[in-house]
């Protein structure tokens, strides 16, 4: 049978060893009433050859990027992936060991997550950066809660209506339950306007929570709205787009609190939605507030430099229902992921990169904007991703990009967004040919 | 999986807490590692490339004619520069510093560290699964979809709980799912139950994601023979209670033989039943969740169904629910309409519980092996990791007694108390010895109800050589000098790092010398 390789010879001189007759008799503590008293009614086995026929067949039945030119967005992306990335997470040291518990049994991956926090820390301009969480919504779910302890203000959570619609539907689940009102700023011009975030933020907010570039693709005012939560004593949470601060100013400059993101851009696969990779970086202040694993240097016995997992006093396993997260199992292997990606990519590879996606971007609103019946939607400055207005509706449009063999959207009024528009996100991969092409195709 | 640390401990967490940050350990040459490789930012050059990118083919407008000069970086984040062969060697040296499923042994109670099929890598990799966007349209994705949807049926069945979310990242995430599924059902009822009950032998997520739900924590004493005590769960239990969360088989291997009575005991009052399916791999197609008397659940599909762990992550954490709680689960699952497959939110949902629809690499390797199995492959893989365990607990009972139970499920929990008493050897002490002899060592000092703990979970996975000699260390090891112990390990790259002294200076992240 696959993967069992005990033989009857061996099962007898185990079952001997232990003084039972047979292998039923090890499962006499399990009441006979609740047993099942059937096969599972589950498909028969499959050889590996009978696998990968069917698996063969059902993919084939899937449109992925590599059969559909990619303009999708909405917070996953299709950029290249060096592959240099898949061969290190390919190695079954590192995919298949678990959490570094032990320590001089784990040296590998513990470096490469310090490595991982180092980079990130780089990449964002903060101080402090952990190990990984889920992927972007719960990143900033959990943002939100490390606002609520730091700030011991329970009246209210500010989101920008810019936000992310998923993510703002992580929030509701994540902490709908508590007492503190979520109240949402309205972004009718494709960004918040400062002035009515600041209407709303008082001295019972927790946090203010922006997404830059946000969710119709449009740059928001960071800086200030970073400014008017540190004026009312509130936690400024901004999530952002990684490969973004290959060109923008990274968040620790202009001020802000808490980073999260969705680490997907950095080397990671679509797979349909996951697993992705959740990032948080923060001020140095918020450290022992911080949910997940982080992992510092030491000395061992010996005096020699190496890696634990640190301030493990915050975590579900030690504090148990006093815990800052009830994370345990976070995204280590995509977090490798993304250390050899950026470390592959470089400083100057990752400006290129994201200025790659800006011109492709701007040439592709160009482009689609002049098209009979669409408009770009917001005149506002954008880094790879904006948002289009139509007068057909949207639906037609997809299909008639689809028929051409390119992927847009998605279209927003569905996740709650302006009716009769779609994103268009454009990545280093799109070429001016495909972006004539579409426009073309849309024509 | 919930594991203690080596040294680290509520109580002197307390002190830590109370020293302030933060100098980062001064780097000094003799603080090297001789045998660690260097850090990835030791070996940056400046000018150095690695990834290369096309020339642009666009118009090359200035790029502050495109954005803001006020939003614009001055430089780039100072990332390392190295070149690619730079890159393989440090990142494939450092894979050597570990140990895994692949190169050694690795008891790791409650983690469940089986062999991770090949297979499953390259069948995930195929295009049309790998490279799928979340936001494709289902007519694109329907070959995806029928996938998925199967692995909601197999999932249900294997529970005997029909209603499956595929959502939640992890087995924490279920659980959290789960209390607010039941939540959202009390609410519905308008019932106000406010408590969650659960053992003290379960793992620390189950308090943490109850707490997060915002309920109240009710943590039950520890019995004499490691069960639940039924009296004492009965004093607890009135018309504030909503859930009671159950691992089962629990953290020590045992069955809970009284399952049934304790679910009844719960729906007496109007509560819940939550299992933790941490420990699935003792009982596919033994019995099930559904049928002992469990009304939620949820699945590690890393575990079980061989995800594979990845160093910590990507999990993926399944729940399945009875039928009338189906309509509260996260959206959105997969619905089959004649051979067409679509997205759905159940009607009184509890929302979204992460972005897009799950992790859904890991789903599909647990599906390759769910098809791989079978009815009897299932059956099969919890009768061999419960032999396994019964054969290994047999070989070391004497040496490291088990204190609770004539049999083990697919666990145990050997205590080294004795031979603490004896000879001053701890459970760290012969955790460390292990690795030295190229085993990783089992979960120690959890749970907290047995002294010294060592909790052993072989696997089906592993052949009896492989236990054989796992148990043969073991004796050679406490016949050693304690000393070579207390000491141990001798042989890794570095042995019993400081973790009193990283907490209490944590340094985070790389600080180059120059700064």
């Amino acid at each position: 049978m696959t993967y069992l390789f005990t033989t009857a010879d061996e099962r007898r001189e185990m079952l001997d060893t232990i003084g039972v007759e047979s292998v039923d008799a090890l499962f006499e503590t399990v009441p006979a009433e609740l047993r099942l008293d059937r096969p599972l009614d589950v498909p028969p086995a499959l050889t590996e050859m009978e696998l990968e026929s069917l698996v063969t067949e059902r993919a084939g039945r899937t449109k992925g990027v590599s059969s559909q030119t990619c303009f999708l967005g909405g917070g996953a992306y299709d950029h290249f992936v060096p592959a240099v990335v898949d061969e290190i997470a390919g190695r079954g040291e590192f995919y298949t060991a678990y959490t570094p518990y032990q320590a001089e049994a784990s040296q590998g991956s513990l470096q490469v997550f310090f490595e991982f926090q180092s980079l990130i820390c780089e990449l964002t301009g903060m101080e402090v950066a952990n190990a990984s969480l889920y992927e972007g919504g719960t990143a900033v779910s959990e943002a939100v809660f490390l606002a609520v302890r730091a700030t011991r203000r329970h009246g209210k959570i500010v989101l920008l209506g810019s936000v992310h619609p998923e993510y703002r539907q992580v929030v509701d689940a994540y902490a709908g339950h508590l007492e503190t009102e979520i109240v949402t700023v309205d972004c009718p011009d494709g960004v918040a306007d400062p002035e009515a975030v600041r209407a709303v933020v008082d001295d019972t907010t927790a946090c203010v929570v922006v997404q830059h570039p946000n969710f119709l693709g449009c740059l928001e005012d960071v800086e200030s709205i970073c400014q008017i939560a540190r004026d009312a004593g509130a936690v400024s949470i901004v999530s952002v787009d990684p490969i973004s601060l290959g060109v923008l100013r990274r968040p620790g400059d202009y001020g802000a609190d808490v980073v999260v993101a969705e680490g997907q851009p950095l080397g990671v696969p679509l797979q349909y939605g996951g697993p992705y990779l959740g990032l948080m970086a923060c001020r140095t202040e918020f450290m022992r507030k911080m949910p997940g694993r982080l992992i510092g240097e030491t000395v061992d016995r010996e005096g020699r430099h190496c890696y634990v997992l640190n301030l493990q006093a915050r975590e579900q396993h030690i504090r148990r229902d006093k815990a800052t997260s009830n994370i345990c199992t976070n995204q280590g292997l995509i977090a490798l992921r993304a250390t050899v990606y950026l470390t592959s990519l470089g400083p100057h590879g990752i400006r290129e990169a994201a200025e790659l996606c800006t011109r492709k971007a701007h040439y592709a609103a160009d482009k689609l904007g002049a098209v009979d019946g669409l408009s770009v939607a917001y005149d506002k400055p954008f880094f790879k991703e904006f948002t289009v207005r139509s007068e057909r509706p949207v639906g037609e449009v997809v299909a008639a990009a689809r028929a051409a063999g390119f992927g847009i959207g998605p279209e927003l009024a569905p996740l709650g967004g302006p009716e009769n528009t779609f994103l268009v996100a454009v990545t280093e991969k799109r070429t001016k040919d495909e972006i004539d092409r579409l426009a073309t195709a849309l024509a | 999986m919930s594991v203690p640390p080596a040294t680290i401990t509520a109580d002197s967490v307390t002190r830590i807490d109370a020293v302030e940050p933060s100098v980062p350990p001064e780097r000094t040459p003799s603080m090297r590692n001789p045998v660690a490789t260097q850090s990835i930012f030791d070996l940056a050059v400046p000018g150095r490339r690695s990834m290369l990118f096309p020339p642009s083919d666009v118009p090359d407008s200035p790029l502050d004619e495109l954005l803001p000069a006020d939003q614009l970086a001055g430089s780039p984040p100072a990332l390392p520069e190295v070149a690619e062969p730079d890159i393989v060697r440090h990142f494939v040296n450092l894979s050597t510093l570990n140990m895994s499923v692949d190169t050694h042994f690795y008891p790791l109670g409650s983690c469940t560290m089986k062999y991770n099929p090949k297979r499953h890598e390259r069948l995930a990799k195929l295009p049309g699964l790998v490279d799928v966007h979340p936001y494709q349209t289902p007519e694109d994705s329907q070959g995806l979809l029928s996938v998925l949807y199967e692995m909601q049926e197999m999932l249900g069945e294997i529970a005997g709980l029909p209603a499956v979310s595929l959502q939640p990242a992890a087995g924490a995430q279920g659980e959290f799912t789960a209390l607010l599924v039941a939540a959202a059902y009390f609410r519905d009822r308008g019932e106000n139950r406010t408590k969650v009950l659960f053992p003290s032998s379960a793992h620390g997520t189950n308090p943490a994601s109850a707490a997060l739900a915002g309920f109240e924590t009710v943590q039950l004493g520890a019995s004499a023979d490691g069960l639940v005590d039924l009296d004492e769960l009965a004093s607890h239990l009135d018309d504030q209670t909503a859930v009671f969360m159950i691992t089962n088989p629990n953290t020590l291997g045992l069955f809970e033989k009284d399952v049934a009575r304790i679910s009844q005991l719960l729906h007496d009052v109007g509560g819940l039943v939550y299992i933790d399916g941490a420990n699935m791999n003792a009982v596919l197609g033994i019995t099930r969740p559904g049928d002992f008397g469990g009304d939620m659940m949820h699945y590690n599909v890393h575990k079980t169904f061989t995800g594979p762990h990845g160093g910590g992550g990507p999990g993926s954490g399944p729940i399945a629910v009875r039928d009338f709680l189906g309509d509260y689960l996260p959206g959105p699952v997969i619905t089959r309409n004649g051979d067409t497959f679509e997205l759905a939110t159940p009607p009184k949902s509890v929302g979204r519980m992460r972005t897009f629809f799950g992790n859904v690499g890991i789903l599909l390797r647990g599906y390759f092996y769910l098809r791989t199995l079978g009815p009897d492959g299932l059956k099969a893989v919890s009768e061999n990791a419960v032999l396994n365990a019964n054969y290994l607990r047999v070989l070391l009972n004497d040496v490291l007694p088990v204190k609770h139970g004539d049999l083990c499920m697919h666990e145990f929990v050997s205590s080294a108390a004795p031979v603490k008493k004896e000879r001053g050897v701890t459970a760290m002490d012969v955790a460390k010895r292990l690795l030295d002899h190229g085993f990783h060592a089992p979960t120690v000092y959890f749970p907290l109800v047995v002294p010294e703990a060592m909790m052993m979970e072989p696997t089906e996975t592993e052949s009896k050589a492989t236990l054989d000699a796992f148990a043969a260390a073991i004796r050679s090891i406490l016949e050693e000098d304690p000393e070579v112990l207390h000491t141990a390990p001798h042989g890794t790259p570095v042995s019993r790092p400081d973790e009193v002294a990283a907490a209490r200076k944590p340094s985070l992240r790389f600080c180059r010398p120059d700064r």
